[in-house]
This record gives structure tokens, sequence and C-alpha cells, in this order.
């Protein structure tokens, strides 16, 4: 009953609103849609409100109330759609399996309504050269920099990744100006080396990037890869022809903005792609550097997608290596602490919020996030029995009296 | 109820005279200030006169968040927790970060426990302009010991100021304490009323009208706790349902949270109303911890729910290498979603530059702008900073992206007569930039140097490069 009161009143405000358009008092302007969002949560309060503290005599109950409590379960109108990376025998690629990710149908890690089916999927960089890279990253590739391939394998087999992120920053310009033919050579060692799924990154440069790219989705025709990325600044077009006719993934890349993030997806849609090969990117700020902008715009798409924003639908990739930028995960400091702890805990708390925020795709630099945060996937969709949960653990309630001193 | 639930009801609570006292030009704009919570109705000086008891009665109720706000301690160092109205931050900003609370145990030695809690107190870092801090000492009776936990729990309220929780599932060791004198009148959280002791626990907490939490890990108990105590009188809890740090247990502890905080946001169940804590300190339970990965699985545990609506947590390290990230977090969660991203564009002085200081470049991004700024002034650096619209991106992304335009540099510098006021030609872009360098010097015939990737080197590179 409360709930269909909820609904309907939601409704209603919402329609009063919209009829009402942009507000414009004065000194302050309110759009619509703040409006709305500012209303909901009073909304909310209003319908709950109105129940004082119950005039029960207080006395010395000799029973505890009961209570019960059922989980909340809601519905969502829309989903994320399902995108494979990796193409095996089967399907006309060569690699061991493929990684899914996306096809949500609810928040992340909302598994009291369900789990949803795929879980987050872990990739880490490789570059076709050596660059700079924090100290407590680099000791773990020293052996290996020289030679992307090995770097790559080095990634699958050692670290776990699911999938290797192939960085041809060579082909900049102003770095060593590789030419597309030779960068997508690289693309056919490394697919040779290792067998897990390839994203191809390019080095940002928008004149170069597309042509590399085109020419890296040639060699690597069928193992539907993902090509990283198309986005309004760069010649798309030519991304997402290569894409469709090599059969890959493309990702859509916009700066920290929604809506430039559903332009660009429509555009993409628009050539032809279909959502099932396209994954947004729509920026990893840094811990301390942004990623509270990162939080809200991650949970916002999510839960756009959910409500049937058919333009946001699509998986979330979430380049948290981007952490590194951050001063406090590579500066020595006496006070801050040893950086060899600081560096990679900087990453892992920055992949750990946008996982919570909706991320489907991570990419990461050190061997120790990946770790974690795969142990954190695995308890995270461990089927457990109820029974077993709700007996209550010894252990916890013994925390007060077991932690040391 | 129902039609009158708008913008508009909330306005018909209010005198409607448009006087002005709040501060607001008209009572409309004033409405706007409640519903975005930046006031409160006793803001509007006429409301308070008796007349209007009964409207003003009817707004405070109808701005009650459905999470209550309890308050823990007294005076300056109050720990506000709660009050919370929405599932996501961009809906509403946050208010009322998580507090964090250090654990001391009774069977350390006195000497330990003075410097802890004094190390606790003085624990400040401070993130572009804020001070951050850790808000208050968890004392656990581990000894079993009334009589050691009301020494030692004295002994912490005489080493620091903070706010107070006293972890036993004995109702006699947390009365020991509260006689013990020192500590009932700072207001401490008792922890916690279960379902053995909740009527011992409770009349503690009506004596001393203290904030109490309370432990079940059954949500059904939980929620037959908080409705007993609330129809016992008290008003002021946190809910407990158990921080399980690994296995299939850990999706549990994160399933209820977000149970927990639908029903009373969404659905209106005031006795799930509460604010939520967490006790990632958990991990250091068992014999032999290693110190430094446990310090670092306490900090993404930690982590982990802070972004599930964890309104208090209670840590055991205090490893600055550890805490950084997860009071960086909190800096993060609890920022206004809509504050502006980017500062002005233009010209900026540090210091007193002269016709030969160095010019250097940065964006708008207010974060990247603040950083820069600070490091060259706290460097003693006599400069001009030209700060570009990149629209409001940090350098790294606004070059990907497109939006670093080399040729906007050449404006700011006519626009500021940048040729007048410094004598030669050289401008310092950000290492991050290093790809611009030839299109800057085309678009503005200066020199281009390409400075370091991160703006605390800055000092190092102009005492080499800028004689
Ligand atoms: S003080 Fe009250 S009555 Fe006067 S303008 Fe403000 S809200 Fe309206």
């Amino acid at each position: 009953m409360k709930e269909k009161e909820t609904e309907a009143l939601t409704k209603k405000l919402i329609e009063l609103v919209e009829r009402l358009g942009d507000l414009e008092i004065e000194n302050v302007e309110i759009k619509a849609e703040e409006l709305t969002l500012i209303l909901q949560p009073v909304i909310g309060a209003m319908v709950q409100a109105p129940q004082l503290l119950p005039k029960v005599e207080e006395k010395a109950l000799e029973t505890l109330l009961k209570a019960e409590f059922s989980p909340p379960i809601e519905a969502y109108p829309g989903e994320v759609v399902e995108v494979r990376i990796g193409a095996t025998k089967s399907d006309g690629g060569s690699r061991r399996k493929v990684v899914k990710i996306g096809g949500e149908k609810t928040m992340p890690f909302y598994s009291f309504e369900l789990l949803n089916p795929n879980r987050p999927a872990f990739t880490m960089d490789v570059f076709d050269m050596p660059i700079t890279l924090a100290k407590s990253v680099m000791q773990h590739f020293e052996d290996v920099m020289q030679d992307p391939a090995d770097w790559a394998k080095k990634c699958v087999e050692d670290f776990g990744a699911d999938i290797v992120s192939l960085n041809l920053v060579s082909t900049d310009p102003t770095i060593k100006d590789v030419s597309p033919k030779d960068a997508a050579k690289t693309v056919e060692k490394v697919l040779q080396a290792v067998d897990a799924p390839l994203v191809i990154g390019g080095s940002g440069n928008k004149v170069k990037d597309p042509l590399m790219l085109e020419a890296a989705a040639e060699v690597a025709s069928g193992e539907r890869c993902v090509l990283n990325s198309a986005n309004v600044d760069n010649d798309y077009k030519r991304i997402v022809s290569a894409a469709k006719r090599y059969g890959h993934v493309v990702v859509a890349f916009t700066p920290m903005d929604i809506n430039n993030q559903k332009k660009l997806n429509r555009l993409l849609l628009d050539e032809g792609l279909p959502k099932e090969q396209i994954i947004m990117d729509p920026t990893t700020a840094a811990l301390g550097y942004g990623l509270d902008y990162t939080i809200s715009l991650m949970e916002r798409i999510k839960l756009s997608g959910l409500l049937g924003d058919s333009d946001l639908q699509m998986p979330i990739l979430s380049p948290s290596s981007n952490a590194w930028g951050a001063r406090e995960a590579w500066m020595k400091s006496e006070e801050f602490g040893p950086k060899e702890y600081r560096g990679p805990l900087w990453e892992t708390v920055t992949a750990i919020t946008t996982m919570m925020a909706g991320g489907d795709l991570f990419m990461l630099s050190h061997p120790a996030t990946v770790r974690v945060l795969k142990g954190l996937v695995e308890s995270l969709y461990e089927e457990v029995d109820v029974e077993h949960v709700y007996k209550p653990s010894k252990k916890i309630q013994d925390w007060i009296t077991d932690i040391g001193v | 109820m129902p039609e009158k639930a708008s913008l508009l009801s909330i306005y018909s609570y209010l005198p409607q005279t448009n006087c002005g006292e709040c501060g607001e030009p008209n009572c409309m704009v004033f409405v706007s200030k409640l519903l975005e919570r930046k006031a409160n109705p006793e803001d509007c000086p006429p409301l308070k006169k008796p007349k209007y008891k009964e409207q003003m009665a009817k707004l405070v109720e109808l701005l009650v968040p459905p999470i209550r706000e309890v308050k823990i301690g007294v005076g300056e160092d109050v720990v506000k927790i709660g009050g919370k109205e929405v599932m996501y931050r961009h809906e509403l900003t946050y208010h009322n970060p998580t507090a964090i609370a250090i654990d001391v145990s009774d069977l350390m030695d006195d000497g330990k426990i003075v410097e802890r809690c004094r190390a606790v107190e003085a624990f400040s870092l401070v993130r572009i302009g804020e001070r951050l801090r850790l808000n208050m000492i968890a004392v656990r009776c581990a000894s079993k010991d009334p009589d050691r936990f009301s020494y030692v729990t004295s002994l912490v309220a005489r080493s620091c100021k903070l706010p107070l929780i006293l972890c036993s599932f004995d109702p006699k060791s947390l009365r020991a304490a509260l006689e013990g004198g020192q500590v009932a009148n700072r207001r401490p959280l008792l922890y916690a009323a279960t379902e053995e002791n909740w009527r011992e626990v409770s009349e503690l907490a009506k004596q001393y009208n203290c904030p109490v939490a309370v432990f079940a890990l059954n949500l059904g108990s939980v929620k037959s706790l908080t409705k007993t105590l609330k129809a016992r009188g008290i008003q002021d809890m946190i809910i407990d349902f158990g921080t399980h740090t690994e296995g299939g247990l850990l999706k549990e502890s994160v399933n209820n949270s977000v149970m927990v905080r639908r029903v009373a946001v969404q659905r209106g169940d005031k006795d799930m109303g509460y604010p939520i804590m967490f006790i990632p300190a958990m991990v250091w339970m068992g014999e032999e911890v290693d110190p430094v990965t446990t310090s670092y699985k306490e900090a993404y545990i930690a982590s982990l729910f802070l972004n599930r609506y964890a309104d208090l947590i209670i840590t055991h390290t205090m490893e600055v290498w550890s805490l950084l990230p997860v009071i960086t977090l909190r800096q993060n969660i609890y920022t206004d979603p809509r504050k502006p991203v980017s500062v002005d564009s233009g010209l900026r002085t540090i210091g007193s530059p002269h016709e030969k200081s160095p010019v250097l470049l940065t964006t708008n991004f207010s974060l990247t702008y603040y950083t820069v700024a600070n490091d060259l002034e706290s460097a003693g650096i006599d400069c001009y900073l030209v700060v570009l619209n990149t629209e409001g991106l940090a350098v790294e992304v606004s070059v990907a992206g497109g939006q670093f335009h080399p040729s906007d540099i050449k404006d700011i510098f006519s626009s500021v007569n940048m040729e007048e006021k410094v004598k030669h030609r050289k401008l310092i872009i950000p290492g991050l930039a290093a790809r611009l360098k030839g299109d800057i010097e085309d678009s503005t015939n200066w020199e281009v140097i390409v400075g370091p990737r991160d703006s605390s080197q800055i000092k190092g590179f102009l005492s080499k490069y800028w004689g």
C-alpha cells in the first residue's frame, strides 16, 4: 500500500515538475531535471515522516519485540548488454577462452536481488616500449620491458590477468613514430605469445590512432579484441568500420560527462556498430584527484541503463591504473610512509571504488591489485548457504577480545 | 496529503511574507535552500513566533531525514553521523562524513595507551585545503575485567578529548566504565546491545543518556532490537550487523548494508533508519597477523564499506600509508558532487614575479589548479601561472580528449599583455602535455620547455633549468 502511494506520488510530482518546466525564482534557477533530483529524497521523507515515536508507555519490556525483515527487491526495466571479449577456435579466433563482461540486471553486487551474470574482469597494462613507470610497478616488469610479448606473458601467467592491454605508445609521432604496419606486427607477436584476449590501445594521438587501430584490427581479424579508443576527436568512423569488418569491440571514451558519453554511444550505434561491440570509458580519475566524479558518473550511467536508457546499456571500462598519476602513489615521503605499499594500495582503493560504482573491466598495473581484486570478486560471488551465515559466528563476536594490542 | 506534497507544500508552511529576515530575497528561495539542506526551518525567524508553532512542527517533521543523525561526544569534538537521505551521492550531497575510530585495548600498558590516544588526536593531514582527521577512540574491554576497563576508559578520557566508544558485550564492564566518573559526561557510544544483554545495556543508555549500538548478525534481530530500544525511549542508535571480511560472508555484509539503507530511505522503515557501522579492525583477529598485509587489507576492507554506506568505522592500524587512502576516499565521497569542476582561466601571479620570472602553464580543473598553485606557493616560487580552459579537465585527460587547445594560450597572452610582463619568451608546460610542445610553439612563437610530470618536482626543475 505504502509503496503504491509513494509511486503515485513520485509520478505526480515529476509530472508537476515537468509541467512547470524550468522554474525561475528570483535569484535561483532550478532546472526541471535538478528539481526532480532534489525532490525525490524529500518525497521519501514526506511519505515516511509522520510516524512519530509510538506513544508506548516506556516500560521495562521483558521480551524483545518481534520484527521481520524481508529483502527489499526491486525490478529494473532495463539491463546492460553482455560484451564478449576474445574469440576461441569455434568462433574463428585462437584465444583459449572468451571473457564476458556486462549483462547486469541490477546494481553492482546487489546480490540479494540477484547475482549479476558476469564477474568483473581484469586486464594488465603492457607497453610496446620501455616507459617510465612508478618504481613499485617497474620492479615487477624490469626483466620483460624490452619485449611486449614477454611482458604480456608475465601478466597472464604469473599475475593472473584475464586480458592483456597492449598500449602501442611508440606510434606517437613525438615518441618513435612507429608505423601502423609495424605496430600491427607487435600485435601479432603478442597474440601468438599469449592465449588471453587483447585490448589494443593507441598513443592518444588523434591522427595516428585510427590508422594504427585499423591496421591492428586487420591482423587480429576474428580475435575479437578491444580497440581503445574511439572518441569525438578522432576518426571514430574508421575505427568502427574496422571493428565491424574484422569483428572487434570498440571502447567509446569521453572525458567525464554522461551526456557526452551518451552522444558518443549514439554516434557509434548510428554507424551500425551493435551495442554488444561497445564498451564505455567515461574516465576514471585517481583516488584523491576527482574519483568522486567518477563514482557518480558510473552510478548514474549504470542506473540509467537499468532504468531503460538504451544508449547507456554498455559495460564500463575503468582504467584504474590512472591511480598511479596521483603523487601519493609514487612520491617519496617520510610523512606518508613507504611508497612500496602506498602505491599499490592507491591503485587497489581506486579500483575497488570504481568496481562498487559499476565498472566491468579494469585496467591495472600492479600485480597486488589484481590479486586483491580477484579475491574480493571471488568473495562477492561465493555462494553461501543462509543457515550457515546466520548461525552467530563466534569469530565476529569475539573481536573485542581477539584483536592483539 | 499526497496532492500537497510539492515544493509548494513546503512553501505553504512558511509565513510567506517575503520579509527577507532569513537572508534570502523571498520565501521561495528559502524553500530551495531547505530542499538542498543548506538551511533549517529555524533560520526563518518569523517561523519561531508562537503563532507559527504548529507550522514549524510540521515543517520540521517534513524535513526529518530518513536516517537519524546521531551525535557522539560533547563539545567541540562531537562527532555527528548519519542524517542521510539518499541512496546515491549524485542525488544530494552526502553530509556527515564517515567517522573513523581507532581502537585501544585495555590490555595495553598504560604508557602505550596514553601515547596511542595522543597520536590519534594529533593525527592530521591537509589535502586540498581541508584538514583530515581521525575522529574517535574505541576502547575494547579485552581484559573482561570491569575494574580494568573502568580504569582504562578513564585514562583514555584523560589523555584525549576525542569522543569514545565503550566496547564490551558485558553490561557490567560498560557500567563500571560509566560509573568510573570520567567517561559518562562525555556521552560515549555504548557498544553494544545484543539479543542477550539488551535489557541491561538499554538501561545504561537511558540512565546516562548515551547513544547505543545494536549488534546482531540477522537483520530481523537487528530490527527487533532497534524497535524494542525505541519503545524503551532510546532514540540514538547505530546499527552493526557484523563486518565479515572474507569469503561469501563478506558478500552478506555488503548486501546487508544496501538492504538496510534501502528500506530506510526508500521504503520508510523507521526501525532501520539509523547510521551503520563497520569494524574493519576485525582483520587483526588471531595470533599471527602480518602487520603489512593486514594493514593493507584493513584499508581496502574499510574502503569497500565506505563505498557502501559506512557512517562509522573502527580500525586498528596507525600506519599513515594505510590510513591515507581511506581518509582520501572519505574526502572524495563526501565532496559536493555539484561543486564546480573548474576555476576561471586566465593569468595568475604567484608571489611577486618580475620580468625574468618563469611562466608556467596548467589547466582549469580545480584539483589540478589548486595542487599546482599550492606547490608553487609552498616552494616560494615567484612566477606567472597561465590557467588554460580545458573544460575543467586534468592535463592528461584534456590532452587525450582534445580539450587542451594550444591556440587559447595565445589568446590569454594577448589579453593580459604577457609579452610586456616578461622579457623572455619561454613557457614551461606540464610534462603530461609534452605531446603538444610543437603545436604550442607554433601558435605562440614562444620557446616551450617541457616541465615535470608532477608539480611537486617544479622546484628542483626550476633550479636546474631556470638560472
Ligand atoms: S524569513 Fe521566513 S518569512 Fe521571511 S522571507 Fe525568509 S522564509 Fe520568508
